[in-house]
């Protein structure tokens, strides 16, 4: 059994599936007498709603109702809920204005929905979705960081004055003040982290639905987190109980984060199942996808770090603008602060930090949690930080962090921004990768693309990250209003087959064949014995869903938990059977054994015991095998590692290939080596995308400008090298497999890596940093600004 | 997409009769630009004339002097065809990289042309080596044919039958797709040949393909890539967007053009 269990690279079992065509996704969902909603979306960024006209859309062939945001108001229901408050630097809670499912008086940004058109065929609603007539009086907007923080600039909501929804801060102010007073050198960057548009491959979709003769709701939705779903839309917007919802999130083609959140058009269906009595079917085309998915990252950032005539780190002074957004999503408030200002010690031993973050509305779709979410903004800040540190002291890129990395001595490490770090080798990370890199030979590489026209650069990032997230009673602290414990039901069928309910989602990581090869390797079963079931509030307990790497940290904790009771509880079965003292039996390979003797009895046998308890210890046990266990993790997890990239330039047209990219990373034990490899590469890919193509643009109106796949440049196979990937793993030692997670760290140790290469390619040009994304013609732009200046010289 | 009438003739008479009958009928051959149009319902045409079925319409000839590829021959056909390859190898290289594979098998050359999208490849091939352009009523030179974006010579009733390429002696085309749409951002096509030195450049106007004559004089000079050098290229009429202002273009025309020369030898 052990090539299928923890450490085996088992081949995705879920990808027949869904390679042949045969997953089950929301919109192959159709539901008997299913009718069709499509969404009227704003087309002005900010605008007064003086009246909407729906009768002619009433009337038109096949339609069943149309709804604004009145009709949901006369039903009293609530707004979209923000899940995270954070609080100004008095102590003051963040501004949180209302977040109404469809838009009352106002639209705040291009795609806000304004109303939804319901008919018996998607052609009908179109049609009819064309005939409501919206008057609205455009107001003018602010759609960028800059532009919402001009004094006397329009106010997205009106009791939000300056548009700032919070004003926080983390550290020693005092502290830092005092390493800059006694700094040798400092080292100063001013960054953007740029904003994402995620496009996960299926886009969003939701079907409500109502029995009239139960009372029962069921929404199925493309989730990441049904039960969060559940919760946050019965509870807050439609004020259904809980027990009269069901969530269901089938089979989910790709989420990066966004689709962890409650979104309007979720709650649109399902209360409008319940209004016309029918179910409601609504898919994103992806054009809404663009204006309509939350949006990522999106930083200004201005960052200091002192440091000693040795160029080690003696303080760290953060500034940062955070754009929320036309209203707070689901968790957009933790991203910039709790995900972000806390990564900021990196892996270094900087003993003062101290961060200050403004949250900003503007007119602009909502941004929340992407892939990441915070760490790859701390890191790309850090990282690039550190590059001109090294500038600043004329020391080697590799020489300045080897002399502040955390050694892997100082373990537990408490960092100066409320994390401690319980394990890691950042040592070991980055000489595995500066070996794989060639980094020693790459003068050479870059002598020979000279000789070729080409500019070669390399760039170096070593990072960490916080996932796993996280113990409940620190997160409710730091002003989550859920819990972040994970939750898993065994249930050992009688004849030993053995079904996993898991409170996390899969939505492409493979988690139906990682948990199967933990649970195989737990029970000492073939995984062909083992399902995995998640998805479904009606047949999972309450977990809390898939995001910040942390189903298998926290999740296959909850397993491993409920699978020890199983098997305790086996072993009193066992001895039983056997006529043995429990304490004197063994569970090895599948089998409950008297130690020291051949007798024993299969899992089979003792599951058939529980379930026909004919010889059954029955006064001490109560029949069955099935036991839940739920799981509150004691700490985050600390992924780290070391990327490096190497990139060729075309001086003609500023055209950059990435040409060679190593990953080394400390992920924690691997259970599937083969799925972790995809994981980071997939992340990597897409780090490679912000760092060269991706970028979303709006236009001074607040119109989105790259609103499609002709104009947001997503990477494709032939922008991506052969991504090389290797672990260097330390155990996480809080969590019962040492597992630390794998599935964000692609995407936040990239990115600085791949712009530091490309600076350092254009090194002569007297170029320090590139905001991403590196395109061809902001590139072309910096070499012929330079040209003439390089002849001359 | 709105509901329209749908025909599939067999003839071009057939289909002109169509057209002539009905002033919001549209033409589609490979549907590649239309089809997403009418899906955005951008378009509503009352009917579509598919010229699909027309297998007069398909094929390639090749005679002394010129290559005839019939209207509704693939751009996968063109990349593919031995003979195109052989007599005019640039234009089957551009036509193997136009767009994606499904758009190669199914969109068409007399589709690309008579739709004169300022990014398409094809105008470029047309225009820099002189072809003359077959409708069902008369021929018309290249230099006559593309009148703006999304604007041709065409009248309303008259359709592309084939388009008629004078072999060169040499030609190229060297393209800098747009990142994100991977359309030509600029494409530059130069050919010398029977009509002499020509470069057509597209995906850079703002009114479709045009003629460098700058460049065309340099290079009837001296063939290579170094006479382009101090050839400059006005950003008047350029386009400007997002993914590169009427600077960069007018500088990626230059850099395209010398990489199409030196590729044509």
């Amino acid at each position: 059994m052990g090539f299928e269990g923890i450490g085996a690279a088992v081949r995705r079992r879920e990808d027949l599936r869904f390679i042949s065509g045969r997953g089950n996704y929301t919109d192959d969902i159709n539901r008997p007498g299913q009718l069709h909603a499509v969404i009227i979306r704003s087309p002005h960024a900010h605008a007064r709603i003086k009246g909407i006209d729906a009768a002619a859309a009433k009337a038109a062939p096949g339609v069943v109702a149309v709804f604004v945001g009145e009709d949901m108001a006369a039903d009293n229901l609530g707004g979209l809920p923000c899940g995270w408050q954070v609080k100004n630097k008095d102590g003051s809670p963040m501004a949180e204005p209302p977040h109404p499912v469809l838009a009352v008086g106002k639209v705040r940004h291009v795609g806000d929905p304004v109303a939804v058109v319901i008919a018996e065929t998607k052609g009908a609603a179109r049609d009819a979705a064309e005939l409501v007539s919206v008057d609205y009086e455009v107001l003018p907007a602010v759609p960028t960081l800059e532009a919402a923080q001009k004094p006397g600039a329009p106010l997205v909501h009106d009791g939000v004055a300056g548009n700032i929804c919070y004003d926080w801060h983390l550290g020693d102010k005092d502290a830092v003040d005092a390493a800059f007073a006694k700094a040798h050198k400092v080292g100063r960057l001013e960054l953007v982290n740029n904003r994402l548009i995620p496009n996960a491959m299926e886009p969003r979709a939701a079907v409500g639905e109502f029995d009239p003769a139960s009372g029962d709701y069921t929404l199925y939705t493309t989730s990441q987190n049904p039960h969060v779903i559940r919760l946050l839309m019965g509870a807050f917007v439609l004020h259904i109980p809980e027990h009269k919802l069901r969530v269901v999130a089938p089979d989910v083609g790709g989420g990066f984060g966004s689709k962890i959140y409650h979104y309007a058009e979720e709650a649109i269906v399902t209360w409008a199942a319940g209004k016309v009595k029918r179910p409601v079917k609504w898919t994103a085309e992806r054009t809404e996808s663009f204006m309509s998915d939350a949006h990522g990252r999106d930083h200004v950032t201005v960052a200091e770090m002192a440091m000693d005539k040795d160029g080690r780190f003696l303080g760290l002074r953060v500034r940062t603008q955070a754009n929320m957004g036309a209203y707070l999503s689901t968790f957009a408030p933790c991203v910039p602060t709790y995900l972000y200002a806390t990564l900021l010690a990196g892996v270094y031993t900087t003993p003062a930090i101290y961060a200050e973050v403004k949250a900003v509305f503007t007119n602009s779709v909502p941004v929340d949690a992407y892939r990441g979410a915070g760490r790859p903004e701390a890191s790309f800040l850090l990282e690039r930080l550190v590059d001109i540190c090294a500038l600043e002291m004329g020391l080697d890129r590799v020489e300045i962090r080897r002399r502040n990395f955390i050694p892997s001595s100082a373990f537990p490490y408490q960092t100066p921004v409320a994390l401690q770090y319980d394990s890691g080798d950042y040592t070991a990370t980055l000489e595995a990768c500066l070996k794989a890199a060639d980094w020693a030979g790459f003068e050479a590489r870059r002598a020979e693309a000279k000789k070729r026209g080409k500019l070669r650069g390399i760039g170096i990032s070593t990072y960490i990250e916080a996932c796993g997230i996280a113990p409940s009673a620190v997160v409710g602290s730091l002003g989550a209003r859920a819990g972040l414990y994970e939750v898993a039901n065994i249930r050992v069928n009688p004849t030993g087959s053995i079904t996993v309910f898991t409170g996390t989602h899969s939505h492409g990581q493979g988690h139906e064949t990682t948990f199967a090869q933990l649970i195989a390797d737990q029970f000492g079963v073939p995984m062909s014995q083992v399902e995995i079931v998640h998805g479904d509030t009606a047949k999972i307990p309450f977990g809390m869903g898939t995001y910040g790497s942390r189903s298998l940290a926290v999740g296959g904790s909850a397993m491993v938990k409920a699978a020890e009771k199983i098997i305790a509880k086996g072993k009193r079965i066992a001895a039983h059977l056997l006529e043995a003292s429990a304490d004197d039996i063994e569970f090895k390979d599948g089998k409950f054994q008297v130690a020291g003797t051949d007798r024993a009895k299969a899992l089979a046998e003792v599951s058939l015991a529980a379930y026909v308890p004919h010889n059954y210890p029955i006064e001490e046990l109560e029949p069955g095998l099935e036991e839940t266990a739920f799981y509150d993790p004691k700490n985050f997890t600390y992924p780290g590692g070391c990327h490096i990239c190497e990139v060729e330039i075309d001086p003609d047209t500023g055209v950059v290939q990435v040409v060679n990219f190593c990953a080394v990373d400390d992920v924690g034990r691997v259970i599937n080596p083969m799925i972790v490899e995809g994981q980071i590469q997939g992340g990597v890919a897409q780090g490679i995308g912000q760092a060269l193509l991706e970028t979303c643009v709006y236009d001074e109106n607040g119109q989105l400008l790259s609103g499609s796949m002709m104009d947001y440049t997503l990477p494709r196979a032939d922008d991506l090298p052969n991504i090389k990937v290797g672990t260097a793993i330390t155990l996480c030692t809080h969590n019962p497999l040492g597992v630390k997670g794998c599935g964000e760290v692609g995407a936040i140790g990239s990115p600085p890596a791949v712009i530091g290469a490309v600076v350092d390619a254009l090194k002569d040009y007297g170029v320090r940093h590139i905001d991403m994304p590196a395109t061809p013609h902001k590139l072309w732009r910096i070499i012929n600004a330079n040209r003439p200046r390089m002849a001359a010289e | 997409m709105y509901d329209f009438a749908y025909h599939r003739p067999s003839s071009v008479a057939d289909a002109v009769k169509l057209l002539a009958s009905d002033p919001d009928a549209k033409v589609m051959s490979g549907g590649m630009t239309l089809i997403p149009t009418l899906k955005q319902r951008l378009a509503r045409p009352s009917a579509i004339i598919d010229l699909s079925g027309i297998r007069d319409l398909v094929g390639i000839s090749v005679s002394a002097g010129a290559v005839t590829i019939k209207a509704m021959t693939t751009h996968a056909a063109v990349a593919a065809s031995a003979e195109v390859k052989k007599a005019i190898p640039a234009l089957a290289a551009m036509a193997e990289h136009i767009g994606d594979a499904q758009v190669r098998n199914r969109g068409t050359i007399g589709g690309s042309i008579a739709n004169h999208d300022p990014a398409a490849d094809y105008p470029g091939a047309v225009l820099a080596l002189g072809a003359t352009v077959h409708t069902n009523t008369r021929k018309i030179a290249a230099d006559d044919f593309f009148t703006g974006m999304f604007s041709t010579a065409l009248a309303p009733d008259e359709l592309v039958t084939a388009v008629e390429f004078p072999i060169p002696e040499k030609a190229a085309y060297v393209k800098f797709p747009n990142p994100a749409s991977r359309y030509a951002m600029v494409g530059v096509f130069v050919a010398k040949g029977p009509a002499g030195v020509r470069v057509a450049v597209t995906g850079a106007g703002a009114n479709g393909v045009f003629r460098h004559t700058a460049m065309e004089e340099a290079l009837a000079k001296n063939w290579s890539p170094d006479a382009l050098h101090d050839v400059g290229t006005a950003e008047e009429g350029l386009n400007g967007d997002i993914h590169a202002s009427k600077e960069y273009r007018a500088h990626l025309v230059g850099v395209m053009a010398k990489r199409a020369v030196a590729k044509a030898g």
